[in-house]
Order: C-alpha cells, then sequence, then structure tokens
C-alpha cells in the first residue's frame, strides 16, 4: 500500500503530537509548526505511526493519502 | 452572602467553579453536565457565564476566534480598577490580542518556544529538579506539590527572562494572586501591579545597560514594520511569562506527582519501559488538564441552542472536554500508551499554548529525574491533599512518604 501524508500548515498551530507520535515524518519550523520530513512515498514501517500521528492532531491538519 | 456561599441547588443551571468540592474535584460536575440535556451549562454567579463541556463544542469556541473573542479570557471578571491607571494598556499578548494584532503578537514569541529551542532547559531544569529532591529526600517525607513542582516552572522562566532567581517568592505571590485567589480583587490588582513595576525596572536597567541574548533585551529590540514595538508590548509578553508558564505548570506536575503516589503500577509501567514517556505525558496533561480560559461573545448568538448575547463570558473548560467519552474511550482512565489523543490541554486554535513544548520538557523532567532518585512513594493521607481550582487546577498541599 502506498501512503503520503499532506499537512495544512494554516490549520497547524504547532501542538507537536504530530513529532511524538512519527518523529521519523513530522519535525518542527523555526516557529514551532510542523514540518513534513518526508514528502514522497511514506515507508510501510512508519504507516503505523503516522497514523497515529493524524489520529492525535487537535487541529486535524493531517491527511493521509493512500 | 457571597457567591461562592450560596449552595448549589441544579449544576446545569447555577454551578459554582468555586464551591469547595468543584475545586478539590471538578470531574464529576463536569460529567453531570456533560450527559445532562444542557451540556452548556449557565450560571448567575460571578456576573454570569456559560460552561460547554463537550469536546466538540469546547474546541469549536476555540476555534470560532471572531464569535469568540480574547477581550478577557480569565473566568471572572476583572477586578474593579483594572482599567484605570498607567498601566491599563498593558495585557498578556498574545493571550489577550484579537485579531489582525494576535499574529504579529504570537509570531515574534514563537521561535524561542520551539522544540528545538527549549531543548538547551533540558540539562539546567534537571540540575534544579536534582537540587530540591537533596533537600528533602533523607528525611523520607515532602510535600510534592510545595517543596517540589511548586519551584520548577518559576526557576525555568526566571532563566528564561534572565531575572534573578531571588525573585522566586515574589513571582509565586503575585501569581497566585493573579489567578488563583482570583475571588480577590484588591490581590489580583495588587499582583497585576506589582508584576508590570518589576518589569518596568527590568526594561530600564537594561536601556541603561544593554544585555546580550536576554529575552527581555530581544523583546525590547524587535521591529516590526521598522518601528520598535511599544513598551506596552514588552511588559505584556513579561507578565504573559509569568502567569502563563508558572501555575500552569506546577499545577500540571503536581497532579501528575499526586497520580504517580497512588499509582504504583504505572511508576513500574514507565521504569519498565522507558519509551511510554512521550504518550504517557501527553495522557497525563489530558487527564489533569489544569487550565480553563474565557472567552466574551462577540455579538448576539445562538450556539447549540444556547441563546449567548454579546457580552457573555463563556468558560472552554479544556479538562471537561478531555474527559468527554464522546471523543475519548474510557475518559477516566490513564493509559500511558494512549494511541489517539487529540486532547487540548494546550487549547485549540490560534491561541493554542505557545509555551507546551517548554511545559512538556519541565513535565517529563520532573517527573523522571523524581521517579529516578525516589522510586517508591505514597501520599500520607489522600485527605489532607489541598487544591486550587477555577481557572487553574492542581494540588497545592500533597505530602508523601518514602
Ligand atoms: C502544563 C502547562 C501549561 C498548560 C496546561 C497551558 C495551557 C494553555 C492554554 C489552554 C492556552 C490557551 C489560551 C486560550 O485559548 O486563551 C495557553 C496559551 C498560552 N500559553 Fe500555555 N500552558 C502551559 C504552560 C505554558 C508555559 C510554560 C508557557 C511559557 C512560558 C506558556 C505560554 C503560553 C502562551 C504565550 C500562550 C498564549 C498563546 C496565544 O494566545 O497565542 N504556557 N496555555
Ligand atoms: S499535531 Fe497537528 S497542529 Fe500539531 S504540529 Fe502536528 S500538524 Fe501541527
Amino acid at each position: 500500500m502506498n501512503m503520503k501524508v499532506l499537512l495544512d500548515y494554516d490549520s497547524c498551530h504547532g501542538h507537536q503530537m504530530c513529532a511524538i507520535a512519527a518523529p521519523e515524518v513530522f519535525g518542527s519550523d523555526e516557529i514551532g509548526n510542523a514540518k513534513v520530513l518526508i514528502t514522497g512515498e511514506i515507508p510501510a514501517a512508519l504507516h503505523v505511526k503516522v497514523r497515529r500521528a493524524e489520529s492525535n492532531c487537535p487541529e486535524r491538519a493531517i491527511t493521509i493519502i493512500e | 452572602m457571597t457567591d461562592t456561599q450560596k449552595p448549589v441547588t441544579d449544576i446545569t443551571t447555577d454551578y459554582d467553579i468555586f464551591a469547595p468540592d468543584f475545586i478539590k474535584n471538578p470531574y464529576p460536575g463536569y460529567t453531570e453536565i456533560r450527559e445532562s440535556q444542557c451540556p452548556i451549562a449557565h450560571t448567575e454567579r460571578y456576573e454570569g457565564s456559560w460552561l460547554p463541556t463537550r469536546y466538540d463544542d469546547v474546541v469549536a469556541i476555540a476555534q470560532e476566534y471572531e464569535t469568540f473573542t480574547s477581550r478577557q479570557i480569565l473566568v471572572m471578571p476583572p477586578a474593579a480598577g483594572r482599567s484605570e491607571g498607567p498601566y491599563a494598556a498593558v495585557g498578556a499578548p498574545p493571550i489577550t490580542s484579537d485579531p489582525p494584532d494576535h499574529h504579529w503578537h504570537r509570531r515574534l514569541i514563537l521561535p524561542v518556544f520551539a522544540p528545538q529551542a527549549v531543548a538547551q532547559y533540558e540539562p539546567g531544569t534537571r540540575d534544579l529538579c536534582n537540587a530540591l529532591i537533596d533537600e528533602f529526600i533523607d528525611k523520607g517525607v515532602a510535600d510534592a506539590a510545595s517543596d517540589y513542582a511548586q519551584h520548577i516552572p518559576v526557576r525555568v522562566i526566571s532563566k528564561m527572562l534572565g531575572v534573578p532567581l531571588t525573585m522566586e517568592d515574589e513571582f509565586t505571590d503575585w501569581v497566585r494572586g493573579a489567578l488563583e485567589n482570583i475571588t480577590d480583587a484588591e490581590r489580583r490588582i495588587k499582583s497585576f501591579r506589582s508584576i508590570v513595576e518589576y518589569f518596568i525596572g527590568e526594561v530600564q536597567s537594561r536601556a541603561a545597560n544593554p544585555r546580550e541574548d536576554d529575552f527581555i533585551t530581544q523583546l525590547m529590540n524587535t521591529e516590526v514594520e521598522g518601528k520598535k514595538v511599544p513598551i506596552e508590548y514588552v511588559l505584556g509578553v513579561c507578565n504573559l511569562m509569568l502567569v502563563a508558564g508558572i501555575d500552569t505548570t506546577w499545577s500540571a506536575i503536581g497532579s501528575c506527582m499526586w497520580h504517580m503516589a497512588q499509582h504504583p503500577e504505572h511508576r513500574k509501567q514507565l521504569r519498565e519501559n522507558p519509551d511510554l514517556w512521550p504518550t504517557a505525558v501527553e495522557e497525563l496533561l489530558r487527564v489533569y488538564a489544569p487550565v480553563t480560559m474565557a472567552r466574551i461573545v462577540d455579538h448576539d448568538i445562538e450556539f447549540q441552542g444556547c441563546p449567548m448575547k454579546a457580552g457573555d463570558r463563556v468558560l472552554m473548560a479544556f479538562p471537561a472536554a478531555n474527559r468527554d467519552p464522546r471523543q475519548f474511550e474510557n475518559p477516566d482512565e490513564v493509559i500511558l500508551d494512549r494511541q489517539n489523543n487529540r486532547h487540548v490541554a494546550f487549547g485549540s486554535g490560534i491561541h493554542r499554548c505557545a509555551g507546551s513544548n517548554l511545559a512538556r520538557l519541565e513535565l517529563r523532567v520532573a517527573l523522571q529525574t523524581w521517579l529516578e532518585r525516589i522510586p517508591e512513594f505514597e501520599l500520607i493521607d489522600p485527605s489532607s491533599v489541598t487544591w486550587a481550582g477555577g481557572q487553574v487546577h492542581g494540588p497545592r498541599k500533597c505530602m508523601v512518604k518514602f
């Protein structure tokens, strides 16, 4: 299964829950909002973590495309 | 009789967030309201307010900043005299700001709170936690709230601001005056004036003798659209650092200590599986969310069937939202590896806590350091634990033995 993530930067308010759940995929920019570290295909081994990142974001700023 | 002394007859029409039982343990009251016909309760006490308790309602209000404004953000109306005198224009930006100014008020301070920026405070925080523990570890008893939790955030913030640690007792007293003893109007005003006057002194001393690399100096030198930021902004941000960063975080640390004292199985789980720390911290923040914030309604609207009027106060009970069973499975249970946790202990939307990465760091380091050095401990007498509540909820006396 292929997976990519999309971040709606305008909705992101820097909770950093995504980076806690999936640090390989989400980091922080200079003001503490999310930065997507893997913009292409997400390796299968990280899919569970990415789903957790999505389901922990209070602003619902993350969309998973598969 | 004052508003706090009248007994509550019906919690959905007459709640009292300062009733002694509610201060101690607000959760049964939140549940009663949340599961009633009126999940958005109303009270006439303290000049009136609304109290939404469901996750979706609290989040919707936090998101709708045009309808629910931050003209006032405390759970009580401002103390008489707050809008008079020389400091009336000093607020607590960005928390008291509305768009469009909110954007730059917030944007300017965000870089110092990014995860990579706050990481530098970890070793210092660990050292100060160890120093506090050194004071009481040989005694076999300690007050986890007033000997430990209470001293951590105030020292971290002092260091961050670049002001002497000797101010600890004053800062603590002023913050409690501003947030905890909120029904005492005179003390609120006095605390606010003391904070502003203290920082006027700090600003003046920096103007005379510039310092490098110090938060207050950086603020003073910040420019927006080619002009230095106004002095009210500098003082307001310093005020905010104290009132938003101290009582909140120490309450969270205190509640977590109170929890750990009663849950040996959670201490063991963390000892055996340190990878759990990140989710454990979020779960503890969910269950023991300390902060309730208010909004002022901008124009008459009907919100979820409630006829809200312009000027009404709405209390965003994040602690109630975080225990809504519609959003969280087994909401009253602490599940250290909870997988789905969109908690809103830090709020939601444009005002979401700017200091959350620092708060998490302090909470994790405070708990880790204690658990490493004092792995086994328990409450001496659960009934002797005392609490603060209303705006910020957490234990104030919490004796443990080890
Ligand atoms: C566990 C500890 C903390 C909790 C639970 C907490 C909670 C909150 C909440 C709920 C808000 C939203 C206010 C609103 O919607 O009106 C907020 C805002 C804020 N907090 Fe925290 N906070 C904590 C610690 C801190 C610390 C340590 C700092 C910094 C020193 C801080 C700085 C701020 C700032 C600057 C804002 C305003 C953001 C804005 O209006 O854009 N907080 N906090
Ligand atoms: S959890 Fe959501 S709001 Fe928070 S940083 Fe990640 S994407 Fe942004």
